[in-house]
């Protein structure tokens, strides 16, 4: 970070990156009224992260998310989601009805609902976890990206 | 009379500009030879794919196409170049011609196949009867959310989507596996913490 040209950037990367998580969580959250859900809002949160490591560098990308918790997000992700259904199985339905998670009357949703957050949350992760441990992966095999290799 | 009047018409230009488009960034693409522009041109068609699906009224596959294509693999893909050289070597002999019979048979094909499709929004089509709507006609008493996609995705089609997460996160394993764990860049960010931690601690006896 010896030269200082990319300062333009790199401001505007800071102002821009929150909004763009922060849109990737009304993806997720608002996935059930509006187009979105745990895969989109999931790879728009892997993004902020991979546009970090472009602009800042990967070593800050990962003081700020390391490797280990990327993956162990992706991997909690996919388990979270499996053990919806392995709950459900145990509450007496079948895997992944998510009616049997809470008892209630018939006609009434706080089931399926508590159902299809936890396991988009489970997407979510799964997503944000495997993309960035993917982007890692490629970009980590070399310290420092220079301004000549673009 | 061209068949299209109104808003029907407006809607079929947008289709036909779009698809136009969309058939000069890929020619440039493939004539192109730095990889980096064509990595940018590739995030400019997945981007301009996502405004097709929403013309068609697509709109999660459109903002699918949007952030995955347009945004993630982009990222991936410059990710990958930082990797290899920037300028793709020019095809020889009989490579020169084989991928563009291969293309040119393959759109034959597809194109061949278009003919027995249904028409755009057919009421009648295998896709809109049968399951489709009953999901639609149901959704509302089963599950009560107003997002008929989320529903099918999450709770109907739970199943599936369980399955592209294993994929998604089967993909994040390998990769990992293959292509090691950034250990490179971790460990150069920890020896940068640590002469960071060292300046500190000297910093007053140097006198700055």
């Amino acid at each position: 970070m010896g030269t200082d040209h990319h300062i333009i950037l790199r401001v505007v990367a800071k102002v821009l990156i929150p909004v763009i998580a922060l849109y990737g969580f009304y993806v997720q959250f608002h996935g059930d009224y509006s187009p979105g859900g745990g895969f989109q809002a999931g790879v728009i949160l892997a993004v902020t992260v991979i546009l970090y490591s472009l602009i800042f560098g990967i070593s800050a990308a990962m003081q700020a998310v390391s490797p280990g918790f990327a993956r162990g997000v992706a991997a909690f992700g996919f388990i979270l989601y499996t053990g919806v259904g392995v709950a459900t199985l145990i509450l007496g339905g079948v895997f992944l009805d998510y009616d049997a998670l809470i008892a209630e009357a018939p006609g009434g949703h706080a089931g399926q609902h508590l159902g299809i957050i936890l396991v988009e949350l489970g997407v979510l992760m799964a997503v944000t976890g495997s993309m960035v441990a993917i982007f890692y992966a490629f970009a980590g095999r070399v310290t420092e990206i220079r301004d000549e290799d673009w | 009379m061209t068949g299209y009047e109104g808003v029907d018409l407006s809607i079929a230009l947008l289709n036909v500009t779009l698809l136009a488009v969309l058939f000069v960034v890929a020619i440039s693409m493939a004539r192109l030879r730095s990889l980096f522009a064509i990595i940018m041109l590739s995030g400019i068609y997945s981007l301009i794919s996502a405004t097709w699906f929403v013309a068609l009224d697509a709109v999660d596959v459109a903002f699918t196409e949007a952030s995955v294509g347009a945004g993630v693999s982009t990222a991936l893909f410059l990710a990958a170049m930082l990797l290899t050289t920037r300028q793709a070597k020019p095809e020889q002999g009989v490579m020169k011609i084989a991928p563009l019979l291969v293309v040119l048979v393959t759109g034959a094909i597809l194109i061949y196949a278009t003919i027995d499709l249904p028409g755009f929004g057919d009421p009648n089509s295998p896709a809109n009867t049968y399951v489709g709507i009953d999901y639609l006609a149901r959704s509302q008493a089963d599950i009560a959310v107003p997002n008929v996609v989320t529903a099918v995705l999450a709770s109907y089609r739970g199943f599936d989507t369980l399955g592209e997460t294993g994929v998604v996160f089967a993909a994040g394993l390998a990769v990992t596996l293959l292509l090691g764990f950034g250990e490179r860049a971790l460990s150069a960010a920890r020896k940068s913490d640590a002469d960071r931690a060292d300046d500190t601690e000297k910093g007053p006896q140097d006198g700055n």
